[in-house]
């Protein structure tokens, strides 16, 4: 099953390395990995998308959880959470079809961040679904380069009250 | 007052009570190396190969529970302390390790003799740092230090660049470490505890398995208490032998691959283990989903990611194998009192008859030295009171089985990586933080060859420790699983143009010895145990010799191969009391 786990790290040189080499070395998956400074400029946040049965992921939380620089570890997938995801796609859409981007990237709630006369690029942000479904539609009309951040999770309070 | 970067690497060790380095010199270290030249609380060991400080450094920390410090050079001084480093690692060994670096200016130039040692070591350390800035050099060491001592214990290494010793900055020694994100967790959950003891008296056919976590932790009286207390019999990990003393009635000695009959037979047929301090290794387990079909399982261990690893648990308690098993002995006394002696009876009179019906034993000979004898004469000479280490292969395997070990921190042996070439240098340092005690290396004829250039260090130190060369003109172990298992087929393993030891030794200016005949082996080690120097024995012994029970790979552990009929002739043998 896939996993989203939020660590919190100090923000070091090496650091990144550290984990992706706990990964690398104990044959983990990361299918998404996003790292940022948090609010203390000390302290980075990383969100790691990730896949194994309970008994993996639970090896992959304990050895995160073991290494020095690692602060803390949230499975938000055992929370109710917020998933978002950015994701910016330059599209080269022929005549007839500008129209129709243009539609898409409204009903998705996209933007369109650079237009050229040949290309538009939209910038969406979402969930992994509404992405997809994004993909899915704009594929016919031919994508030209596509980029995402990798996702990012935040827990709802209502229930980290519980 | 303002120091430099060498001054306070020296007043930082001196206050963390180093008395030994072991290390090499080289280019970008030198500002330390000349502070060492006149300094007088801490000593210098000059091994002669970076591998060998290194398993030195892991000796001495492993006979005295201190840690290990060592002190190399940038680039290839750093590499070669690679194995030794993965080789603590493995064993969760508190070792630290010193190398130099380029100037940090040079860093990433691929300067001469550079390597990015906190790259190449990252995945085998507990932890690792590159000191940037001076400034921050006490507080590291300081750190450094705390990491590799406390939790579950491990190497951490410190790269220290060339400028970062010779700038200079005010000394601060940091009085206390605070690393807000390693908190381990010393103390048990209390609730967990109890639940573990009233499984315990629950269960009727119990099993501790103890390992080298008891050691780490000083737990080794809380075992032996919870043993006696339970009358429940104990078998020993590798790492574990020591632990609980090996010629106790209620021992059975080491399970897993070249285990005891009984303990392999006593783990499968439990209905409760109680693992202490151990991480279930392949080799302890066999085949993972027939190892202790009928048991459940308690495992108390430091390190939270040992639990559940390998195999399901029960009951898992989070903690220092000493402090849990504080609490959990004064429940069963106060709390549980059940009458041990009576629910345990039948388990143990079980546990007798597997014991007489296949006990640990070998072929005696009077004309060809059997290995397992020598051990067991060296085992009878120094009643268990003496440091031994082993090299890796047949020769660590016989020691384990054949040498009772009564107290924790007498056997040092690479249990985890399996490093051939470890056991000399672990000798060196062990005898450097024991002066008093006897320290044997037993070694075997291939794995002496890898760090047998630590000849010197031992001669020119003075360090008198002795060598039992298990001399089978083969890598023994290898050789048996391609008897076994490779159709006989000894590709690449009889070392035919192996030295003269007996030479080796003494062009080193050590003693040498070589016996060739059973009646020989005996006079040999009590003249090698009274001289006050440096002793190789080559025991050229029967190289046909196998290890024996065997649980072949991926086998679970009660399918036991053991000694073909043929080849021991009932008459002769010899069973091991």
């Amino acid at each position: 099953m896939r996993h989203t786990i939020s660590l919190l790290v100090e923000n070091k040189f090496g650091v990144l390395s550290r984990i992706s080499g706990l990964f690398s070395g104990r044959g983990y998956n990361i299918e998404s990995l996003s790292v940022g400074e948090t609010i203390d400029p000390a302290i980075s946040v990383m969100t790691i998308v990730t896949s194994g049965d309970d008994q993996i992921i639970e090896q992959i939380t304990k050895q995160l959880n073991k290494l020095i620089d690692v602060i803390k570890v949230v499975d938000m997938t055992e929370l109710d959470h917020v998933e978002r995801e950015m994701v910016l796609i330059k599209v080269a859409p022929k005549q007839e079809h500008k129209a129709e981007v243009l539609r898409l990237a409204e009903i998705f709630r996209g933007r369109i961040v650079d237009s050229s006369q040949k290309t538009y690029t939209i910038e969406i942000t979402g969930d992994e679904k509404k992405i997809a479904a994004f993909v899915e539609l704009l594929k016919p009309i031919g994508i030209k380069e596509f980029v995402r951040t990798g996702k990012v999770a935040i827990a709802r309070e209502s229930i980290k009250k519980e | 007052m303002k120091m430099t970067g060498a001054e306070i690497f020296i007043e930082c060790l001196k206050r963390e009570g180093v008395r030994y380095i072991f290390g090499y010199p080289g280019g970008v270290i030198l500002a330390i190396f000349d502070l060492l030249y006149d300094s007088k609380d801490i000593q210098l060991i000059l091994t002669r190969h970076e591998q060998g400080a290194v398993h030195a450094a892991d000796g001495y920390a492993r006979s005295s529970g201190k840690p290990g410090v060592a002190l190399v050079t940038s680039g290839p001084g750093a590499t070669n302390t690679v194995t030794g480093i993965a080789t603590a690692y493995m064993d969760s060994i508190p070792v630290v390790v010193f190398s130099g670096q380029v100037s940090t200016p040079l860093i990433g130039n691929d300067a001469f003799q550079e390597a990015d040692i906190v790259g190449i070591s990252r995945p085998c350390t507990k932890y690792n740092y590159l000191v940037k800035d001076v400034k921050d050099l006490a507080t590291i060491l300081r750190e450094a230090f705390y990491i590799a001592t406390t939790g579950r214990p491990g190497p951490v290494l410190v790269d220290l660049p060339k400028d970062v010793t010779a700038s200079k900055t005010e000394f601060i020694w940091p009085e206390k470490v605070q690393i807000r994100s390693y908190n381990p967790t010393y103390e048990g959950n209390r609730w967990m505890i109890t639940q573990a003891a009233h499984l315990i008296a629950k269960s009727k056919k119990v099993v501790i398995l103890a390992g080298g976590g008891v050691i780490l932790s000083g737990g080794s009286k809380e075992v032996r208490e919870l043993a006696e207390i339970i009358e429940a019999p104990v078998t020993m990990t590798l790492m574990g032998l020591g632990s609980f003393p090996g010629a106790h009635t209620l021992s059975l000695g080491m399970p897993g691959m070249h285990g005891t009959y009984y303990a392999n037979k006593a783990i499968q047929e439990s209905d409760l283990l109680v693992a202490i301090g151990v991480r279930f290794d392949d080799r302890v387990t066999g085949k993972i989903d027939a190892f202790a079909p009928h048991a459940k399982i308690i495992q108390i261990d430091i390190d939270p990611t040992s639990i559940k690893k390998n195999v399901r648990v029960d009951i898992p308690i989070v903690g220092d194998v000493k402090r849990v098993l504080t609490v959990m002995n004064k429940i069963l006394k106060e709390e549980v009192r059940e009458q041990w002696g009576e629910v345990r009876k039948a388990w143990l009179r079980q546990i007798d008859e597997w014991k007489s019906e296949r006990p640990l034993s070998y072929t005696f000979s009077n004309e060809v030295i059997k290995p397992q004898f020598v051990i067991e004469k060296i085992y009878e000479l120094t009643k268990g009171d003496a440091i031994i280490t082993t090299e890796v292969g047949q020769n660590q395997m016989w020691t384990a089985q054949f040498y009772k070990f009564e107290k924790p921190r007498t056997l040092l042996t690479s249990g985890g990586l399996g490093t051939m070439g470890y056991g000399f240098p672990a000798a060196i340092g062990a005898q450097l933080a024991n002066p008093n005690k006897l320290v044997i290396d037993i070694a075997g004829d291939g794995s002496i060859q890898m760090n047998i250039q630590e000849l010197a260090t031992a001669v020119l130190n003075k360090i008198p420790v002795k060598v039992a060369i298990i001399n089978n003109q083969y890598l023994g172990m290898v050789r048996q699983w391609q008897e076994l298992f490779f159709n006989k087929r000894y590709s690449y393993t009889h070392l035919d143009t192996a030295p003269d030891f007996v030479k080796v030794a003494e062009a080193y200016g050590a003693v040498g010895f070589r016996a060739t005949k059973p009646s020989e082996v005996e006079p040999i080690l009590k003249e090698a145990f009274k001289i006050k120097r440096t002793v190789f024995m080559d025991f050229i012994v029967d190289w046909k010799e196998k290890v024996y029970p065997m649980v072949p790979a991926g086998a679970a552990i009660d399918q036991m191969l053991f000694e073909e009929p043929e080849e021991k002739p009932e008459k002769k043998l010899k069973a091991v009391k």
